[in-house]
């Protein structure tokens, strides 16, 4: 297959796009977090002044370093959001393998520590340090769950996978339990509560993002959107039958995205060892019985 | 065509240094490093997309829109020193709701707008203000609470207590009452927001043109502003 200059601007576009929904769509959810609080809460549109305002102030920089690896963040994640298939549009057919994800999901995160320990703050390496640690937790239930579904289709391409589940039913019905340990997964992702360790304000100053302001913390957010844009898409993917058409896939992100967030209302913050250990008993052991249940005995297959 | 192109480009240098004379009534430079040079970055970029306009209306343009994000949303640091702090939590959550104005409460000088000095300020805690102040990116603005900040209010005769603070740092808003209601504080905030809208608020290009004298006076109130205690060598 020949990639032509057309597809480059379609990934382009899917990457922008991917911006712009997930920007918009944490607005409202911030909006409807609000009301559930009792308050009227801001302006859907509230994060998208809040990029631009911060792309508007005055930048200081702590060394090559810590502007590179920003840099090297951002482009990691555009680059990832390029190859998410999102309803029928596979802009690189036979490249959105899941472990290409895997892989180019690692530049940007390792862009990110790279810069934030280029800061020198010892908050921000101990907010990198936890974020790795945290990575190390759920990784494995998540990859258990994915390598046996792998296993039993025969394919690791995305799009072969959405393929399959709209011919012979959705995995969320075909293995219940690694849908719900996918979800716990995602939480950790996505950094929301109480997998939110990493960020902490109140106990790391925001972690990571300690040092940085104006300009490179615009550009965090644009990357923090399109990351969970990435991760959110691959979970509706996997384990929601993508979707037939767009407004499909739209309402399955969109419903995924709201209830992550309400259930990340109503809990507190883990501690960091509480992390590792919640994540090496519950969401594993699930993730083994459902691989069991898949790979050994077949069933739902 | 070329030798229009130059005296174009001629002519954009000549307003940016005739501006350049009054640094505090210039615009604010949001993309340009210097402070003498305000939008000087901006004018070359846009100049092919509104060619229609002229240079002032330009400039105009793109204040107005960096001032709107400027003051939709505002991101605080609370300096916690005095009484007037313990207003803040009920204008921060669900009776008075702070959010829907665009702010919120920030952990890093860093990442915050907005500084928020609540109430009496002793010198061992200005040397540490002033250090954070500096440490904020601009644009940034300082709102002060209560007759403390003002004029020292019932600590004015404290040995150990500043008493104008805007000998110090560049204030933009006071905010009054001792302490003031969360009404008066929402109140205050919706000014500020005003303020920054129309581009009055402009304190941190005052701390620049007189940067001279806020060190000075800071000089003669702490005698040192370098802090020397472990965490600061």
């Amino acid at each position: 297959m020949t990639i032509t200059i057309t597809d480059f601007l379609v990934a382009f576009g899917v990457a922008f796009c991917g911006w712009a929904l997930q920007t918009s769509v944490s607005g409202i959810t911030r909006k409807t977090v609000a009301r559930m609080q009792k308050r009227y809460g801001p302006k859907w549109y509230q994060n998208f002044r809040d990029i631009f305002k911060l792309l508007n102030k005055r930048a200081i920089t702590h060394g090559w370093v810590y502007d590179f690896g920003v840099i090297m963040a951002l482009a990691g994640i555009i680059g990832t959001a390029m190859f998410t298939p999102v309803a029928n549009i596979v802009v690189f057919k036979g490249y959105d393998n899941f472990f290409v994800f895997v892989y180019l999901f690692a530049v940007g995160m390792l862009g990110m520590a790279m810069s934030a320990s280029g800061s020198g703050n010892p908050l921000a390496s101990i907010g990198v340090m936890r974020a790795l640690t945290q990575m190390v937790g759920y990784e494995v239930p998540f990859m258990v769950i994915v390598l046996a579904l792998i296993h039993v289709r025969d394919t690791s391409s995305i799009s072969a996978l959405v393929d399959i589940q709209q011919a012979s039913g959705w995995n969320l019905v075909v293995m219940p339990i690694g849908t719900i340990v996918g979800f716990i997964c995602l939480m950790g992702m996505l950094g929301k509560k109480p997998f939110d360790t990493y960020i902490a304000p109140a106990e790391l100053a925001s972690g990571p993002m300690v040092e940085y302001g104006g300009k490179q913390l615009g550009m965090l957010m644009i990357m923090h959107e399109i990351a969970t844009f990435v991760e959110i898409s691959l979970f509706v993917n996997l384990f929601l039958g993508g979707g037939s058409n767009i407004l499909e896939f739209l309402v399955k992100y969109f419903i995924v995205y709201t209830l992550a967030s309400y259930v990340s209302n109503v809990l507190g913050r883990f501690k960091i060892d509480q992390v590792v250990t919640f994540y090496y008993k519950i969401p594993i052991l699930l993730a083994l019985i459902q691989a069991g249940m898949l790979v050994i005995f077949g069933w739902g297959v | 065509m070329a030798k229009k192109a130059n005296i174009k480009k001629d002519k954009v240098k000549k307003i940016v240094i005739d501006k350049s004379k009054s640094i505090i009534d210039a615009p604010s430079g949001m993309f340009s490093d210097k402070i003498n040079e305000p939008f000087a970055h901006e004018m070359i970029v846009s100049k092919d997309r509104s060619e229609n306009l002229t240079p002032k209306q330009r400039k105009r343009k793109w204040k107005s829109m960096a001032n709107y994000f400027s003051a939709n949303s505002l991101w605080m640091l609370m300096y916690c020193t005095g009484c007037c702090a313990i207003e803040l939590p009920q204008a921060m959550t669900s009776r008075y709701d702070m959010e829907r104005l665009g702010m919120g409460p920030m952990a890093t000088p860093r990442q915050a707008d907005i500084l928020l000095i609540t109430g009496y300020l002793s010198l061992k805690t200005l040397r540490r203000l002033i250090y954070t102040y500096e440490q904020m990116s601009e644009p940034k603005y300082v709102v002060g609470f209560g007759p403390c900040t003002l004029n020292g209010g019932i600590y004015h005769d404290s040995h150990a207590v500043i008493n104008q603070l805007d000998q110090y740092v560049p204030i933009d808003l006071y905010i009054a009452g001792c302490m003031p209601k969360p009404e008066a504080v929402m109140n205050g905030f919706q000014d500020l927001i005003d303020l920054i809208e129309v581009g009055e608020a402009t304190g941190w290009k005052d701390y620049h043109a007189r940067y001279e004298w806020y060190k000075q006076n800071q000089k003669e109130a702490l005698g040192e502003v370098m802090i020397h205690d472990e965490f600061h060598e």
